[in-house]
């Protein structure tokens, strides 16, 4: 099992979804964070005050995969989410060391397979 | 304003008289105080402190709404675009108002010909405190500025969070001149439209009929939003939603009542009006709304008001209370289902401008034409000629308004271009429009100090 952790822009998270959904991924978690990627900062003026905005809004998703669900959750997330830009954003793949599911009590494997409906 | 058209000569001749007298000073006095039929002349002019206090009021009060508009219309958009939609309405406050006074006023009120007026009155020359009706000239000049400014602010609501904010101020800025002081001169400054016998008592064509057509021509011409059918534009604040209706409703008092240009039994059957016809709109549009959305929403409430506002605005002076809410009931239909079917169309019209304003004014001046009872004949009271020449309104304001917009539009779209790039866009109108947020947190943001952004920095090249 991998936890992986997608890191994009706000605007794309729909596309993400949609991807990600069509890739039969189906259990997430979504947040809304702020962080620098290195992108160029915006610059804001309130009132004669002028500020750097050296953390820009962004997207976070956390999703549990099993194995062999790992690649196609990478692939949907980046045809989704590259413009190309900086600041287009990251995805990192964790090893977990167990996953449950807190309705049935399942483990690992069966835990992250969505139930069918 | 219908005062104006009824009375407009008289008035009229009376304004150039005295304000002959203050140009020509004491000798005309004098002249005055030998010629008795002149001195009668006078005193019927006079003005009235109770019609002025109530047309100062209903100054401020039509002045607030575009307020209101702005939180309206601001709670409808996502977060990212709050501050360019509210800036839209408050834009319009600066640019309309100016151009109002500096050659906006003279184009719509000055005597011209059937068309347009003239520039007599540019830069406001000879509009003082003389006696319009019975109120100063000056006032009734700021009084119709406030419509003038909510009017262009008004069709922002179809460009909302696609629209470079230069373009826009460009195009409310023409439009203001090219298009509605030419419509407010057909029907309000003695122009064609009032000789023919059109009844619109404060704007159901001149503001909203033309609002909307401009609304509609500028939603087509602009094309869809980058996201549009693919993303649901959800409104990011409800609550500012409802506060820009009930301040809308609070203002239109002035806007209707204050058309009256008195404070007299004309101006009560205005506010009057105003009170119960969105009331009926309000009860139709709930009931609607539990028929096809199964619950009475909030969102479809602020728009039930703004619709029963709308279309009780031509008929404010002209119907009795009981009418008012056969009015506002009646106008809710119209306008609630094609706001549901817009959705499913490739027209972004974003906040419905069309719909409400539009349409809602359509319904609202053909329903004048049913009917008036008060100082004219609807076919209620067998004048069925009356609703043709309510329609002949609609259709000619309609018409100059969609076509002179999208001339307008598509020239501004050669010189310098209509919309941002698409991802600009969908970053958002705030920060990429006016470096600001609605909802900054200030998190990770760092003070520019002035010799760094004077020296060229990074900063300055961002």
């Amino acid at each position: 099992m991998k936890l992986v952790k997608v890191i994009i822009r706000p605007e794309k998270l729909s596309d993400v979804l949609k991807a990600l959904y069509q890739a039969d991924v189906k259990g997430l978690t979504v947040s809304r964070v702020q962080g620098h990627g290195g992108e160029r900062e915006s610059v804001e003026t309130y009132r004669g005050t002028s500020v750097k905005m050296g953390l820009t809004q962004k997207i976070m998703i956390d999703i549990g995969v099993s194995e062999e669900f790992v690649d196609a959750t990478v692939k949907a997330v980046i045809a989704a989410a590259q413009t190309g830009g900086v600041g287009d954003g990251k995805i990192f793949v964790f090893p977990v060391e167990a996953i449950y599911r807190i309705r049935t009590g399942e483990k690992d494997q069966a835990a992250v397979t969505p139930v069918v409906s | 304003m219908t005062n104006t058209t009824r009375l407009g000569g008289i008035r009229r001749a009376v304004a150039s008289a005295l304000g002959l007298t203050a140009r020509l000073g004491v000798p005309v006095l004098l002249l005055l105080l030998v010629a008795p039929e002149l001195v009668a002349a006078q005193e019927e002019a006079m003005i009235s402190s109770g019609d002025t206090a109530w047309m100062l009021m209903s100054t401020g009060l039509v002045l607030f709404m575009t307020a209101g508009l702005a939180f309206f219309y601001g709670g409808l958009v996502p977060s990212k675009n709050v501050l360019n939609t509210m800036m839209m309405s408050f834009i319009a406050f600066g640019f309309a108002g100016v151009l109002w006074a500096v050659v906006g006023y003279s184009l719509a009120f000055g005597s011209g010909g059937a068309f347009v007026g003239d520039f007599s009155m540019a830069f406001l020359s000879g509009v003082g405190s003389q006696p319009n009706g019975t109120i100063p000239d000056m006032l009734f000049m700021a009084f119709q500025g406030t419509f003038a400014i909510i009017t262009a602010a008004l069709i922002s609501g179809a460009v909302v969070g696609r629209m470079k904010f230069g373009s826009y101020v460009t195009f409310i800025s023409l439009w203001g001149l090219l298009i509605y002081a030419p419509v407010c001169h057909w029907v309000w400054g003695g122009g064609w439209l009032s000789e023919f016998g059109a009844l619109d008592f404060a704007g159901g064509a001149v503001v909203h009929v033309n609002a909307g057509a401009a609304a509609l021509a500028a939603a087509l011409v602009l094309g869809t939003r980058a996201d549009y059918g693919r993303r649901a534009m959800l409104p990011h604040n409800v609550p500012f939603v409802l506060l820009g209706a009930g301040i809308l409703w609070f203002g239109w008092m002035g806007f209707n009542g204050g058309s009256a240009l008195a404070a007299d039994e004309l101006a009560a059957l205005g506010v009057v009006n105003t009170m119960l016809a969105p009331a009926a709109t309000l009860v139709a549009w709930a009931l609607l709304d539990l028929m096809f959305a199964k619950q009475i929403t909030a969102v479809g409430a602020a728009t039930g008001i703004v619709v029963g506002l709308v279309a009780v605005t031509p008929a404010a002076g002209f119907v009795s209370p009981m009418a008012s809410i056969a009015i506002g009931a009646i106008a809710a239909f119209p306008s609630y289902f094609l706001i549901r079917w817009r959705v499913s169309t490739r027209l972004d019209d974003s906040l419905d401008v069309f719909a409400a304003h539009g349409v809602g004014g359509a319904s609202g001046a053909i329903l004048t034409g049913v009917f008036a009872s008060v100082g004219a004949e609807g076919l209620l009271l067998g004048n069925p000629g009356q609703v043709w020449i309510q329609a002949v309104s609609i259709l000619a304001v309609f018409a100059y308004s969609a076509i002179g917009s999208v001339i307008i539009l598509k020239v501004i779209q050669a010189v310098a271009g209509l919309r941002p790039t698409e991802a600009l866009e969908l970053r958002g109108m705030d920060v990429i429009s006016h470096g600001e947020e609605g909802y900054a947190t200030g998190d990770g943001a760092i003070l520019i100090l002035d010799e760094e952004l004077n020296g060229g920095s990074a900063a300055s090249a961002a």
